[in-house]
């Protein structure tokens, strides 16, 4: 056998796990944001589709292949030996919204990437949040030569809630992304703390 | 597809996907008798004598995978997906074999709706600013 053995008798830390999402239009940086922060290589997973895809994939010429496949990068960071973070970023392509929902059960919350010159893109990742009541930020990525807006246009355009965080960032930089991960998980203790406020009042 | 010459006989290539049909490795079961649908982030722990899962002949290369995976140390079903590159629900049929020949156990991920306090989304935050 090729692999390393825990030690007979000692029974391994057997770690909780969380997990945040990551969505955004297509090649707004999800998988950069995931490479800034993970210390894996993004990982891809991919599930085979057959039937899902059917209706939508034109398959004229190849008709041998009757299954297509989406993919999701994914990233960890272990917190603790105990306790570890994944990142999850969202097949961006809106026919594969039903990898959604079993990627949002059990999320501690969500990161929306936005780009300012394309904001249009993560409405359906906004309105997806705000249906589940999935705590989410807005993390408009600064790409370089697009025009900067301040917090309140970008919020303004949105038609965010008040409550929804809006932050500027660098997907590439890993100490901006991990601002941008603190800001989520304080928005979902909020959030949290409020819901439950809401159920005992 | 090829530029190095060697694939260049090959009738397939990687678009074709792999060429043995993934779900044969589960015999054609898509889903597992008594396993709850497994989280991506659902951690498969090993029992102290999965190896012997080597020498089980009703477990399949792949099924021994997993096991030996988890003995190095516990995986999340996406990272065992991502590793053997296998699709997430072949692995979810395959992991709830092994439960059920309990080589290994899984720990579902606790709904951030049932943590018990905030004090560990006080740990992930802490931990985060420590990177």
């Amino acid at each position: 056998m090729i692999f390393g053995r825990s030690e007979r008798g000692k029974p391994p830390v057997e770690p909780v796990t969380l997990k945040i999402l990551v969505a955004g239009g297509f090649g707004v940086g999800k998988t950069t944001l995931v490479a800034a922060v993970s210390e894996i290589k993004p990982l891809r997973t991919e599930e085979y589709l057959t039937e899902a895809g059917r209706p939508v994939d034109d398959t004229t010429g190849v008709e041998g292949k009757n299954t297509t496949t989406v993919a999701m990068d994914f990233g960890r960071i272990t917190l603790r030996e105990d306790l570890v973070l994944y990142l999850f970023g969202t097949p961006g392509q809106e026919r594969f919204w039903f990898m959604w929902d079993e990627l949002s059960e059990g999320a501690l919350g969500a990161v929306v990437l936005a780009d300012t010159r394309r904001l249009e893109d993560c409405f359906a990742a906004v309105d997806y949040f705000e249906r589940r009541s999935i705590p989410f930020l807005i993390a408009v990525n600064c790409f370089e030569g697009a025009a900067r807006y301040p917090e309140a246009d970008v919020r303004g355009a949105l038609d965010l809630d008040d409550d929804v965080p809006v932050i500027l960032c660098d997907a590439r930089d890993r100490r901006s992304v991990r601002d941008v991960l603190v800001g989520v998980v304080q928005h979902a203790m909020d959030y949290g703390a409020e819901r439950r406020e809401t159920v005992t009042t | 597809m090829s530029t190095d010459g060697q694939g260049s006989s090959h009738w397939f290539d990687d678009e074709a996907g792999p060429v043995v049909r993934p779900y044969a490795m589960t015999r054609g079961r898509t889903t597992s008798a008594v396993q709850h649908r497994l989280d991506l982030i659902a951690v498969v722990v090993a029992e102290p004598h999965a190896d012997d899962a080597e020498a089980d002949p009703s477990l399949s290369p792949e099924h021994v995978d997993i096991a030996a995976l988890c003995l190095d140390a516990p995986q999340s079903v996406a990272e065992l997906a991502a590793e053997l590159n296998l699709p997430i629900g072949v692995v979810r049929v395959l992991v709830g074999d092994l439960v059920d020949a309990q080589f290994v156990h899984v720990n579902r991920p606790v709904p951030p709706a049932e943590l018990p306090d905030e004090s560990i989304l006080r740990d992930v935050i802490n931990g985060l600013r420590a990177l």
